[in-house]
């Protein structure tokens, strides 16, 4: 395949995460919000393969098989695990309907691209624009972080954000040094590790994973 | 010139008089997939041919309206299905319109249909009439977002260079057309009355749109009307794979490759109507309140369909 | 070699302190390792100041004064909040409020915790400076919930996510740098270097660095506390244990707002304009406003004192924001102030709260009958921090103050209503406390406070007079910041 065939794919790749980033934006379920966090990781574990193979970036591949292992296997098990233990089926609760939601995320991805536009236009790796891909869903991931109300979401908001990073320092920059990734993905797992321990704590303390219970050290 | 006059009349034939079989070949796969038994795939010509044979009953205090928009309608039909490459890129009717115009004639179709459904005065014409005018006022400019999406990849609103542009240029990926292709199928099922927008086979007044608005008819009107929603299905399949999936379609003037393009439009359709049922019998039709969501959806999906074309592929 | 002592000890320590379980010397032991900690830290100190900066293991790690002034701060903080944590973790598990599984979660991650921030103050890799900056918020979460009260479990999990979410905006950050960098240095390891982007900053891109900027300021910006992204950070500190606020608000705000400076130097070298100091100056302005005035609200003692420190790191993000000489001094020496001022106001501030039960201001009163030691404690430490003379704070805000008179004199309206605002409501509610009629008993033990007094006195005496070698350093740290 040529060089600029592998380009075509990554840039499909991505724009498919964004695809799946929206998803999850309208998403109201909690199992099917996970179900879309394993096939994003997919998405981007697939785009970090043809990268390594298409530049010869060796360390990609574990990259792309930490991805695989940590957010495709790893993290949805552990959820669905949570979730059954947790007894947590119920619908995602949102603070805003789902429409105007996606209204402020479609001002989101325009916002995000014109940012990158320049860095897009500079000359640099080809897949340089996949850099506005990246920050449009990572944006729309903090958007769903910001109109979630329980805690399972939320935190899937925030690993899908850890994903659209990903996209960013594995397709648009060819890969992070391999120390800074490891380490990246050492802490999403003792992130993750905390949160479930916190999960429990949570939910012996509050009977719910509904975060509106924590609402009482606001500022008056 | 003349040879290309041949085609297009060819090319529209074919579709009006496959347009049938398509919504017969849906029904039978539906048929399959939910474990009935299938109705036989040539049932959709029979009823045709029995409704032509049955008598014209109009009701009292109906305008010529009444009559006049049924013709309106296949009429709207055909044309759009001579617009659409299907099996030749060499359409003289085609520089007619656009995809823009293309769109426009849909809509003439929809008002006539619209304005016919209330004319008697009877609510339930009037109800499905106004359904009707809601989802089409959410499909509209989603649909039109997809067009512009593909006009922009091809640097033209003109059907047959798409076309060209697509399925004869390099091989290319284009993630925008993967965005605009799923948006498409989302205002094809609205425009085409099908679920989770509407339910075809409904009989229950109230959940129903499109069934609503042609209660009144009868006799040739209805089966005029029945083979428009039928060439309508068929040419948005078209347009769908002439956007989408254009491999297949012969080249200007490549007149040896016609055999086998309609070979491939057909084992296109056929895959298509297969999706078509497996889709429509994994899902429920949502609540009328939901399908604003639902087209919302799908025209935010054509915008991210041009910004991704406009970030990633210029 | 002494700075493998400097990373080593924690990390043995955290593992030694999580082997060991709920063993009865554990309170020790920990204080034990965060003393070897500073003797390393001075050590290394010593010869970073005889010897002038340098790099270390293979490029990985890069010592410059600016960096070991951190480190020597961090290392005795650490040293001494392991001290008051001692007995103050002691009577808090007598008083049920701990269980001795959750005292060894405790020293584990109070070690881990140190060994992160100062390895994100000695790293040379951007990278890898996210990296324990992550990990040194992972490290906290779990301590802030230690009670496993209602609040505090919230207070966490805001800790969690808002900090989360920041430090994921930085990562993005870190990643545009490297984007811009690696056109420069080739790909690998060394693009993410401080040293050698330092070297070829003016090269690189300005479009992606201003980017870049924005992104990392945001990040590292929320767990500076810079408003409005300092939601998490008063409650973190009042719901968490005593030492836990100290060390959050003397340590890590400061290891977080060294992050920003590192990038700030990267950015002003790349775009050779102001923007870089003008957002922080902006961002440093708005805090300092805005929590003075929230300062006012307040009915919680540590909430307060959280908002105190979020108008601190607030003056010092704008002093190094008004960036040259003076300015730069000026911060670092209020940096080190406020540490040293604030870990000692919580020290106090716990033993209060200990003796009377509660952490609402109200039931809190005339310290000075019951626990003299700690009511003089808690007085002199308010005075000190509200930036009265002879202590240390005073000089610092002085200095900072008629810099930006003389620079940005538009500002300076703004910084003294704030001050002032503050000091009243400060003075205000901590007054009573101290002085105030009480019924309450005396407490039945013998609080920690030499801590306390350590600060107070080293505070003071920096007040007084700053050391020529300090000073040279405070100077050459300065520099680096370009001043």
């Amino acid at each position: 395949m040529s060089q600029s065939l592998y380009l075509q794919v990554v840039n499909l790749l991505s724009a498919l995460l964004l695809l799946i980033a929206f998803a999850m934006l309208s998403q109201r379920r909690v199992v099917g919000l996970i179900t879309l966090f394993a096939w994003q990781g997919l998405a981007l574990a697939l785009s970090t393969t043809i990268v390594a193979y298409s530049t010869g970036q060796h360390h990609l591949y574990y990259s792309a098989a930490l991805t695989v292992g940590l957010k495709v296997i790893a993290m949805p098990w552990f959820f669905f695990r949570l979730i059954r233990q947790l007894d947590a089926h119920r619908e995602v609760e949102t603070l805003f309907n789902v429409p105007t939601t996606m209204l402020v995320g479609i001002v989101l991805v325009v916002f995000a691209f014109n940012l990158a536009q320049p860095i897009s236009q500079m000359s640099g790796t080809v897949t340089r624009s996949i850099l506005g891909i990246a920050m449009a869903s990572v944006l729309l991931s903090f958007l769903m972080m910001i109109t979630r109300t329980k805690a399972i979401p939320q935190v899937i908001g925030f690993l899908a954000m850890e994903n659209g990073l990903f996209l960013a320092a594995t397709s648009a920059t060819y890969g992070m040094p391999l120390v800074v990734e490891l380490g990246v993905a050492l802490d999403v797992l003792v992130g993750v590790l905390i949160l479930g321990i916190f999960f429990f704590h949570i939910r012996e303390t509050f009977d719910s994973l509904d975060l509106k219970h924590m609402e009482s050290l606001k500022e008056r | 010139m003349t040879i290309g006059i041949l085609i297009q009349i060819a090319q529209t034939l074919l579709a009006v008089l496959l347009a049938p079989l398509l919504m017969g070949w849906v029904n039978q796969c539906r048929a399959w997939l939910q474990g009935r038994s299938a109705p036989p795939i040539l049932q959709p010509y029979r009823t045709l041919i029995k409704l032509f044979h049955k008598d014209a009953i109009v009701a009292h205090g109906a305008t010529p309206l009444l009559r006049f928009a049924p013709y309106v309608f296949f009429g709207c039909m055909a044309l759009a299905a001579g617009i659409v490459p299907m099996v030749a890129n060499d359409l003289p009717f085609s520089p007619a319109a656009d995809v823009i115009a293309l769109v426009g004639v849909f809509a003439l179709a929809r008002v006539f249909m619209a304005l016919a459904a209330m004319d008697i005065g009877t609510s339930f014409g009037t109800l499905g009439a106004r359904r009707e005018m809601l989802v089409a006022f959410l499909a509209e400019p989603a649909l039109l977002m997809v067009v512009f999406t593909a006009s922009f990849v091809a640097n033209s609103t003109q059907l047959t260079t798409i076309v060209e542009a697509l399925a004869h240029r390099a091989f290319a990926i284009y993630p925008s057309l993967a965005f605009a292709g799923v948006a498409f199928w989302m205002v094809a099922m609205a425009e085409n009355a099908r679920i989770p927008v509407d339910n075809p086979t409904t009989h229950l007044e109230l959940t129903m749109i499109h069934e609503a608005m042609i209660l009144e008819y009868s006799g040739r009107h209805l089966a005029l009307i029945e083979w428009a929603v039928a060439l309508k299905l068929f040419t948005y399949s078209a347009l769908g794979l002439a956007l989408f999936m254009p491999w297949g379609i012969a080249e200007t003037g490549n007149f040896a490759a016609m055999p086998l393009a309609v070979l491939a439009l057909l084992v296109k359709l056929a895959a298509g109507g297969f999706a078509l049922a497996t889709i429509e019998t994994f899902l429920a039709k949502w609540r009328l309140f939901r399908v604003p969501e639902f087209l919302g959806t799908a025209f935010l999906l054509g915008v991210l369909a041009m910004l991704v074309h406009l970030l990633l592929e210029v | 070699m002494e700075f493998y002592w400097l990373l080593g000890i924690p990390l043995v320590g955290s593992l030694m302190l999580a082997a060991m379980g709920s063993h009865r010397r554990a309170p020790e032991v920990n204080a034990a390792f965060s003393f070897a900690t500073f003797l390393a830290a001075a050590w290394l100190t010593a010869r970073i100041v005889a010897e002038g900066p340098r790099v270390v293991g293979a490029a990985w790690f890069f010592i410059d004064s600016f960096n070991v002034f951190l480190v020597a701060l961090t290392a005795f903080v650490a040293f001494t909040t392991a001290l008051f944590s001692r007995p103050y973790m002691r009577i808090e598990q007598e008083h049920g409020k701990l269980t001795p599984q959750r005292l060894r979660m405790f020293h584990a991650s109070y070690q881990l915790f140190i060994f992160a921030m100062l390895l994100a103050l000695t790293t040379n890799n951007m990278g890898i400076l996210w990296v324990a900056m992550e990990g040194a918020t992972l490290a906290t979460v779990l301590l802030v919930s230690l009670y496993r009260t209602p609040a505090s479990l919230e207070a966490a999990w805001k800790y969690f996510i808002l900090c989360g979410v920041g430090i994921a905006q930085a990562l993005f950050g870190t990643i545009l740098l490297y984007f811009a960098a690696e056109k420069l240095l080739g790909e690998g390891g060394m693009a993410l270097s401080w040293v050698h982007l330092n070297e070829v900053k003016t090269d690189l891109d300005p479009v992606v660095l201003q980017l870049a900027f924005v992104f990392l300021l945001v990040g590292y910006g929320t767990k500076v506390g810079l408003a409005p992204l300092h939601n998490w950070l008063p409650d973190a500190h009042a719901e968490g244990p005593t030492p836990v606020s100290a060390v959050l608000s003397g340590l890590l705000l400061n290891v977080a707002l060294y992050a920003v400076m590192r990038c700030k130097v990267l950015v002003d070298g790349a775009l050779g304009t102001e923007l870089a100091g003008n957002l922080m100056m902006g961002f440093g302005l708005l805090s300092v406003v805005v929590a003075a005035f929230l300062i006012k609200r307040q009915t919680d003692v540590k909430r307060m004192f959280a908002y105190s420190s979020i108008e601190h790191m607030g003056l010092v993000t704008f002093a190094f924001g008004m960036g040259g000489a003076v300015a730069s001094f000026a911060g670092l020496l209020h940096m080190t102030m406020h540490s040293l001022t604030k870990s000692a106001i919580f020290f106090a501030v716990g033993h209060a709260t200990q003796s009377a039960g509660t952490q609402v201001m109200d039931g809190i009163r005339g310290l000075i009958k019951t626990n003299p030691t700690i009511g003089w404690g808690l007085m002199l430490g308010t005075l000190a921090i509200l930036g009265m003379p002879p202590f240390g704070v005073f000089a610092s805000e002085f200095l900072i103050i008629t810099t930006a008179m003389h620079e940005h004199p538009w500002a300076t309206p703004f910084l003294l209503t704030a001050l002032g605002v503050a000091f009243a409501a400060i003075f205000g509610r901590v007054q009573p406390m101290v002085f105030g009629e009480t019924e309450l008993k005396r407490l039945p033990y013998q609080p920690a406070l030499a801590p306390v007094f350590i600060h107070l006195v080293l505070v003071l005496m920096l007040g007084l007079f700053i050391p020529p070698y300090l000073a040279d350093w405070y100077r050459q740290a300065a520099q680096l910041l370009g001043g």
